[in-house]
Parts: C-alpha cells; sequence; structure tokens
C-alpha cells in the first residue's frame, strides 16, 4: 500500500513536468506507470469457453457434450494439456509456448454477476463495468484512461474497429482507428487548402468540433508513427516476407504492436471481435469455432512476439459477455449462458495456471441446471490488473469501478 | 390515456405549419420553425432528404398534404424509368426458390470439386450481393414513395438478418421484399408473422432446426431445442429487453414454436417457404408469461404472436424505438405513450402509430430538427439525393457503408443497426464523411456506370461533373445554418459544394 502511493505520488509528480517531446517525456520516471500497457479484446456474441478451457478431466464433460465436446489430450483433434484436467482447444496452439512460459492464465466460471442472458445488455455491462445499470454513461477503460497518470493525448486511449465502442466512450479522449491498416494513409485533410475549409467548418463547432479536432490529432499521431516505423519494423517484415495473414485479427494485432512499439503514449487498447454465437454446427476440435479460434490464437501470440520487450509490460485481458449452456443444444451448438472463461497473457501475469473457484461440470454445480456459475466477478479480475499492474490507487479504482462489491478475486493472477 | 380521435389527428397533421397547438402540448417551444424548414424537416426524417425542388415543392403542396402522402404509399406510383431498372435485376426479382436452388447447386460443384465453379461462386455471389444493394439503394434514392423506403430500412434492422450466414445471402432479397416491405406501414402482426416465417429468419435465428428433444437418445438424427429465435423475438422483435419475461419463458416459447421451419430441397424445388413440421414439435404442455398453453401445434405459436404483437410492453418498446428514429436518440416519454395508447387502439396499425408521431408538437419542433446524427446509411443517400446526380453504379456508395463499419445486409447481430449520435459519431468517422462529401462534390466517384472487372472498360464513362454549389444550397435549403452559410461563402470557390456536404448541418438530419 505504501509503496503503491509512493508510486503513485511519484508518478503524478513527474506528470507535471511537461514533457518537450513524445521521446524525451517517455524516457521521464514517469515512464514506470506509463509504460504500462493495458489491451482489452472482446469477444462479442460469447465464446463458448467451456471449449475453450475444456474441463476435459471432469466425468461429466463429454456426456453433457456428446458432438462437440473436445477429445482427450493425445487423441486425434484433442485438446491440449494444460494441467492434467483442463485443455486447451487445439485451435489455440500457437497460445501453447506462452502458456509453458507462464504468462498465459485463465480464470474459469468468472463473468458478470447480473443474469441476464441478453448478448447486448450483458456486453453493455462487461463495457460499462456497472452490471444491471443501464444508465452509466461512460466506458470503463475511459474512466480507466482518466484516473491513470500522466498527461491525456487522443492516442493515450486506442480502440481498433469500425465504431467507437461503449467501452471507450466517456469525457477522456479516445481514438478508433479502422480495420483495415489504412488509418496510417495520407487523407483528403491532408491537403492544406482541404483543411482550412473544414478547420473552419467545425473549429469550436459545439456538437462535432471536439470528434473533428481529435480525429485530426489522432492522424497527426498515427502519420508520424507510421513515418518512423518504416525503417524500424524492416526486419520484421522480411522475416515474414511480406505473406499476408490468413484472417483479420493478426493483421490487426501485428498494427497494434507496431503503432505501441513506436508511439509511448498509447496505453490502452481495445479491440472487439464478432462471430462467437455458436447456436448451431459450432464444431469440436475442428469445425465453426475452431476457425474463429484459431486466428484470434495467432494474432495473440503475433501481438506477444511483435511487442518484443514492451510485451513484458503489457497485460492482455480477453472477456466474452457471458458463456454458453454446459450441455450442448439439438443442432450440435450451445445456448446462452452464464459464467466464462477471462484470458490472461502477458509479463505481469502468474501463468501457467487456470484460476478461480471450480466446482466441475456436474448437475448439482451447474447454474440453474443449465451453465457454469459466475464465481468470480470479471470486475475482481480487472480490479486487480487495474491495481497490481497500472498501479492505480484505491480512490480511482473506485471511481473506474463504482458499487464494486466487496470480496475481491482471492487468487493473485496478476504480479505485484 | 385514450388516443385521440383519428380525424383530430388528421386535422392535426394539415395544420402542422402551426406547431404546438392546444391540448397536449408541452410548454411553449421557442420559435417555431419556418416553412421551409418543416418541410426540411420532413424531407430529412420522413425521407432519404431532400432532392432539388423538394425543399420548395414540400413548402408549397404543405407538409400536412405531403406527409399523409407518404403514409399511403400504395396509392404513388413508381416512376417507369425506375420501375424499368428493378425489373432488370434478375437476382432480385426471381423467387426465393429460384435463388436458392442457384446457391445449391453452386455449393454441390464446388463440393464436388467442379474445375471453375469456385469462380462462377464467386462471381454469383458478387453478382448477387451487387444486385440486392442496387435494388435497395435504387429506391432510396429515386422512390417517390420515400416513406416505405425509410421503413424498410427500420424494419430491416428491426427484424435484423445477415445476409453473410449461409444459405441467407441467397434469401435477403426474397426476405425484404416478402415479409419486410408490404407489411412496412401495415399490420405488426403481420410483419412480425411474415419474418417469423420467413426461411431467412428461420435460418438465421435457427429456429428452423429447433425441435422437441427425441425420446430416443439413439437416433441417428438427435432433436432438440434451440432458443435463439425465441430469446430474440421476446428481447428485440416485441417486448424488449426489460419487458418482464424470465429464462423459463425463453425457454417454453422455443417449445411452442418447435416444428416452425422450412425445407431447403421443398423451397428450391417448389417454392415452400414456411412449414410446420408436427413430427419437430414439442407436444406437450407449456407455461409461458404465466399463462397455461395446452398442445395445439402451429397454433400455439400463432397465439404466442398475436399475444406479443398486442402486449403493451410491445407497444411501448417499439413506440419508443419508432420515436428514437423519427424525433431523437432520447425520446420524450409524453410522446411514447400517446404512440402506445395509438398502438393499442388501433392492434398495432403502424400507419396509425406514424401519423401520431408526426402529428406530435415534440416532432415538429426546433429541438427535434436536425437532433438526429445521420448514420452511414442516411449520410450517403442524402448526399447523393441532394447532389441529384444520376446513379448507375452503386458500388461507391456500398464501399463508403462499409468503410464506415455500416455495410449494407452486413451487421452480424439480431439487433440490427442503431441509429444514434452514440453509436456513429467519431473521429474517424467525421473524416470519411469528409473525403467521400469531397469526392462526391468534386466529380471523382465512379457512379457513372458498372464496369466488370473482367471486361475491357470500352469506353470511358462520361467523367461526372463537379457540383455546382449555388444548386446544392439550394437544394439544401432550410437545413443549413448561417454560420455554415457564412463560412461557406468565404471558402475556395472549387470546395463549397464539398464544404456543404461535409459540414456540420450535413451530418445531420
Amino acid at each position: 500500500m505504501q509503496r503503491r502511493d509512493f508510486l503513485n505520488a511519484l508518478a503524478l509528480g513527474a506528470g507535471i513536468v511537461l514533457p518537450l517531446g513524445p521521446h524525451a517525456w517517455a524516457a521521464t520516471a514517469s515512464a514506470s506507470a506509463t509504460r504500462r500497457k493495458l489491451v482489452v479484446v472482446m469477444l462479442r456474441g460469447a465464446v463458448d469457453g467451456l471449449n475453450v478451457v475444456a474441463p476435459v478431466g471432469d466425468e461429466n464433460y463429454l456426456r453433457l457434450r456428446p458432438t462437440i465436446g473436445l477429445a482427450a489430450p493425445g487423441m486425434e483433434g484433442g485438446a491440449l494439456d494444460l494441467d492434467g484436467y483442463f485443455g486447451l482447444h487445439p485451435a489455440l496452439a500457437s497460445l501453447q509456448p506462452l502458456w509453458q512460459h507462464k504468462k498465459l492464465a485463465f480464470v474459469h466460471a468468472s463473468g458478470s454477476p447480473d443474469a441476464t442472458r441478453s448478448h447486448f445488455d450483458a456486453q453493455d455491462y462487461m463495457e460499462s463495468a456497472t452490471p444491471g445499470r443501464k444508465n452509466t454513461p461512460d466506458g470503463w477503460m475511459n474512466r480507466l484512461v482518466a484516473a491513470l497518470p500522466g498527461s491525456a493525448t487522443p492516442s493515450r486511449l486506442l480502440g481498433i474497429g469500425p465504431v467507437m465502442p461503449r467501452i471507450l466512450a466517456g469525457t477522456a479522449a479516445a481514438v478508433n482507428l479502422p480495420n483495415v491498416a489504412s488509418a496510417a494513409k495520407a487523407d483528403v485533410l491532408d491537403r492544406p487548402e482541404v483543411a482550412a475549409a473544414f478547420d473552419a467548418l467545425y473549429g469550436g463547432h459545439p456538437r462535432f468540433g471536439r470528434a473533428y479536432a481529435d480525429g485530426r490529432s489522432a492522424h497527426r499521431e498515427v502519420l508520424d508513427t507510421a513515418i518512423e516505423k518504416d525503417h524500424d519494423s524492416a526486419p520484421m517484415m522480411a522475416a515474414d516476407r511480406g505473406a499476408p495473414l490468413p484472417n483479420g485479427f493478426p493483421d490487426d494485432a501485428a498494427r497494434l504492436a507496431t503503432l505501441m512499439r513506436n508511439d509511448p503514449r498509447i496505453q490502452l487498447a481495445f479491440v472487439a471481435l464478432g462471430g462467437w454465437d455458436t447456436h448451431a454446427a459450432q464444431g469440436a476440435g475442428s469445425g465453426q469455432l475452431a476457425n474463429r479460434l484459431a486466428p484470434l490464437g495467432q494474432g495473440l501470440a503475433l501481438l506477444a512476439e511483435r511487442l518484443g520487450p514492451l510485451f513484458d509490460d503489457t497485460l492482455v485481458v480477453v472477456m466474452s459477455e457471458f458463456g454458453r449452456t454446459a450441455r450442448e443444444n439439438g443442432n450440435g451448438g450451445t445456448d446462452h449462458g452464464h459464467g466464462n472463461v477471462m484470458w490472461l497473457l502477458g509479463g505481469n501475469v502468474n501463468g501457467g495456471k487456470v484460476y478461480g473457484e471450480w466446482e466441475g461440470v456436474g448437475d448439482a454445480a451447474l447454474n440453474e441446471g443449465r451453465d457454469l456459475p459466475v464465481n468470480t466477478d470479471f470486475r475482481s479480475v480487472l480490479a486487480q490488473v487495474s491495481e497490481r499492474h497500472l498501479l492505480l490507487g484505491d480512490k480511482q479504482l473506485a471511481q473506474v469501478f463504482p458499487a464494486m462489491p466487496q470480496r475481491t478475486a482471492a487468487f493473485q493472477v496478476v504480479k505485484g | 390515456m385514450r388516443p385521440h380521435p383519428l380525424p383530430v389527428l388528421l386535422l392535426c397533421a394539415a395544420l402542422c405549419a402551426q406547431p404546438a397547438l392546444a391540448g397536449a402540448a408541452p410548454p411553449a417551444p421557442p420559435a417555431p420553425l419556418a416553412p421551409e424548414q418543416q418541410a426540411a424537416h420532413v424531407l430529412n426524417r420522413l425521407a432519404f432528404g431532400p432532392r432539388p425542388g423538394d425543399v420548395e415543392r414540400v413548402t408549397r403542396m404543405g407538409v400536412g398534404r405531403w406527409i399523409d402522402e407518404q403514409l399511403q404509399p400504395e396509392a404513388i406510383a413508381l416512376p417507369a424509368a425506375l420501375a424499368a431498372r428493378l425489373d432488370g435485376l434478375g437476382t432480385v426479382t426471381r423467387s426465393a426458390g429460384a435463388s436458392l436452388e442457384e446457391y445449391l447447386a453452386l455449393r454441390r460443384q464446388v463440393r464436388d470439386e467442379d474445375e471453375g465453379a469456385r469462380q462462377r461462386r464467386r462471381e454469383r455471389d458478387a453478382r448477387v450481393a451487387r444486385e440486392a444493394a442496387e435494388a435497395r439503394l435504387l429506391r432510396a434514392l429515386e422512390s417517390p414513395r420515400q416513406l416505405e423506403e425509410v421503413m424498410v430500412d427500420f424494419w430491416y434492422n428491426h427484424f435484423n438478418v445477415f445476409a453473410g450466414k449461409g444459405i441467407d445471402r441467397a434469401l435477403v432479397t426474397s426476405y425484404e421484399n416478402e415479409a419486410i416491405r408490404p407489411h412496412a406501414l401495415g399490420s405488426f402482426r403481420d410483419l412480425l408473422g411474415a419474418t417469423a416465417k420467413h426461411p431467412a429468419m428461420l435460418f438465421y435465428l435457427d429456429n428452423a432446426v429447433s425441435s422437441a428433444p427425441d425420446p430416443n437418445p439413439k437416433a441417428k438424427r438427435k432433436g432438440g431445442l434451440n432458443e435463439n429465435y425465441a430469446r430474440e423475438l421476446m428481447e428485440l422483435h416485441t417486448l424488449g429487453v426489460d419487458g418482464g419475461y424470465t429464462q423459463q419463458d425463453v425457454t417454453e416459447l422455443a417449445r411452442m414454436l418447435t416444428g416452425w421451419t422450412f425445407d431447403q430441397r421443398r423451397l428450391a424445388a417448389g417454392g415452400e417457404g414456411f412449414r410446420f413440421d408436427p413430427k419437430r414439435h414439442d407436444q406437450g404442455s407449456k407455461i409461458w408469461l404465466g399463462q397455461a398453453i395446452a398442445p395445439d401445434g402451429q397454433r400455439e405459436g400463432e397465439r404466442a404472436l398475436d399475444v406479443l404483437a398486442l402486449h403493451p410492453t410491445t407497444a411501448r418498446h417499439v413506440s419508443r424505438q419508432l420515436a428514437q428514429y423519427f424525433v431523437s436518440d432520447d425520446p420524450p416519454q409524453a410522446l411514447v405513450e400517446r404512440m402506445t395508447a395509438t398502438w393499442r387502439a388501433s392492434g398495432g396499425d403502424i400507419r396509425a402509430v406514424l401519423r401520431t408521431l408526426f402529428a406530435s408538437p415534440e416532432f415538429m419542433s426546433t429541438e427535434a430538427a436536425g437532433a438526429k446524427f445521420k448514420t452511414p446509411y442516411q449520410f450517403v443517400l442524402s448526399a447523393l439525393r441532394a447532389s441529384g446526380v444520376a446513379v448507375a453504379n452503386v458500388g461507391p456508395l456500398t464501399n463508403t457503408m462499409s468503410q464506415l463499419g455500416m455495410p449494407l445486409y452486413g451487421c452480424q447481430t439480431p439487433d440490427g443497426y442503431k441509429n444514434t449520435q452514440e453509436a456513429w459519431l467519431n473521429p474517424d468517422a467525421l473524416t470519411r464523411r469528409i473525403a467521400f462529401a469531397t469526392a462526391l462534390a468534386g466529380g471523382r466517384l465512379p457512379l457513372a456506370a458498372f464496369q466488370p472487372a473482367t471486361q475491357p472498360a470500352t469506353q470511358s464513362a462520361p467523367a461526372p461533373l463537379p457540383l455546382d454549389p449555388a444548386a446544392l444550397q439550394a437544394a439544401l435549403a432550410g437545413s443549413l445554418s448561417p454560420r455554415t452559410l457564412g463560412i461557406v461563402s468565404q471558402g475556395p470557390a472549387r470546395l463549397r459544394a464539398a464544404m456543404l456536404l461535409g459540414s456540420p448541418d450535413f451530418m445531420q438530419r
């Protein structure tokens, strides 16, 4: 506690000394806090956590899932052994080295305490971090960036996706980049005459002036980074011979890593991926779910690889609005459930372990007789990340996660 | 609260030139909208923005009369040129069965690793997608039945089906033309039933494969319940997520709807869309929304739709969504309540509910005018309409919608696209809209003719001309602020058209 307060004071004090330039700024003592990064990957549509980290050692597992259950480790298409009881989906083989190096951990039977099985409400709650409360105006990542020490720049809070997500909405500036790698290209507003015309229209405009200004400054920041990066990442590009990656996420993950390496101001990043609502024909070791998990795993592994040493200061959280039914339904799929599994990756993770209170998947252990219970509130995991990794103080923690239940996670998945 | 009798509402619509009538009017609004502003307002809301001459025409005929006309689209003829172009879109005019037959045949050929089948399938998919977009966008741009097209946009998102899911690629045009458009201003119960029974929805939300659990566990094809459609039917289509139902109600409704399905082969071969399969139906009794439901086959589902369509909670939920689409992101509760009352009194007559909405002082108010941030769809369409440019190739329109995060028929989730500012306003979106406005105003969008990539360009199409800023300004009369007009008049002449279409005023409707 005392040590953390000291660090906060240090970080705050250093933040007051205005930097002369981004690089000089990054080299100051304030970097001890701002160097720490958080990347949140949200799987919209409720990924089937029981087939991501599958309790293959539970006698009930294959009884509940006769056609979609993962085979035991060692069998064809079987799960990859994690700890003798849980097995990782084989499509996530690219994450195995991170598990072995103890930079990957899971929190099972976790999620939102709210009982809703609506995708949209549950995503909203996970993004506002106020389950059950719909009128929260902002997202928790926006509150988090406001609470962190250091000066605000628009690119400090970054989203990648077609639209500004709820989790980034709020009073602090945030930037959203489109998925395709076109963000770092010159645009029409780089022509001085056009820029002057639209600056006049949008400058000080009460409704759109801020969004316009944020867009311009973010574009300049990204352009500067892109110009610097060319020589910097050339060896990396040469190593994979410029081959396009198979699916969208690895591309975005690679670009995110490049942006983060080149722009020390980027501290919090968010990516959302869809296509997890597998009500029918989700498959087991191969099939629909496997086809979605594979590029996700590849992208995460690529992010870790391309961040290089920065990965040790980065924590990646993968989460989804709720889990899916423990039993497969009549169509080789699963319906909306409750508890799920959270994934944590990074140098500050106490990895190589599946955390969380686990009671098995016997009938008596299931929530409402149909799905995993939520034994760990997702906010207590995020709070631990904020506190131990991002060095957030108690007061700020209460701002980011208001009305948090008293009970904190009984485990330490994040290193202190 | 009882609704106003209909004649009073009609009178109110006709008299909207003098807003804030006595009666249910809220506290006196600020300066009322001038006639030209009213015309621009209704063209921005009941249409996809004004075309050149529209504001003048609607001002002259009176907004009340124009609204009445729009509420009766069946009495408005489509222009012959538009009808002829729509008739020429072969993959749109054919039946769902014919479309599916072609889709399945090509899929078989690809599976048989027929040489060239993949290429043929790619070309077919591209043509189906292009023609579907063309049909939708041409109507939205050129149909004089603008409110009908606006309601197609609204209801398609309300009952969203994602074209990228399997066979739905072949079915969405039929879904839009047979389940949505005919009921866009009709009875909500009919609309609900048409969407419930269309193969595109049965496939998208999996009800087609839902069935009673098979008592024989060794049966080759295992049956089982799929809750997907039943849940979204209550959560999104009718009651709303806070509609007071439980997980048990979802399961019970799913059981009542077992057997509501379609058969791909029968659809492809004989055009049979919906079928009720008694073998899949759960014959047991159910308890749904507190009511005991005796076993009654297909009628269980029909009664469920009856109950849901007329449920007060549905009336309020959908009324609020309509008010949000047409008035403001957070619409006035008093208006929602009056629309709800009309819904209940009229048995879910969409036209009557809209009449209440359009006749309300809340709709025809200075607070409402310009309050909505355009969705990418509305922004692109309104820019083309204001420009008066003829569109032969819709490619630049669909590409821009995709870049802005709103690909046509491409919303993956069943809640459809939102229409609020919070959902669409972000820094990147403004830059992209400005880029589109600048390209359109400069005559640099390839709108003239569609050239398949496989064919060499025989003769270059006539290059579209840069837009005339004076004509654009006249077309947009009533929705441009003095601030914008002042700044534009100071701008370089060749950028003025771009400045108008990229202005803050043009981002809102």
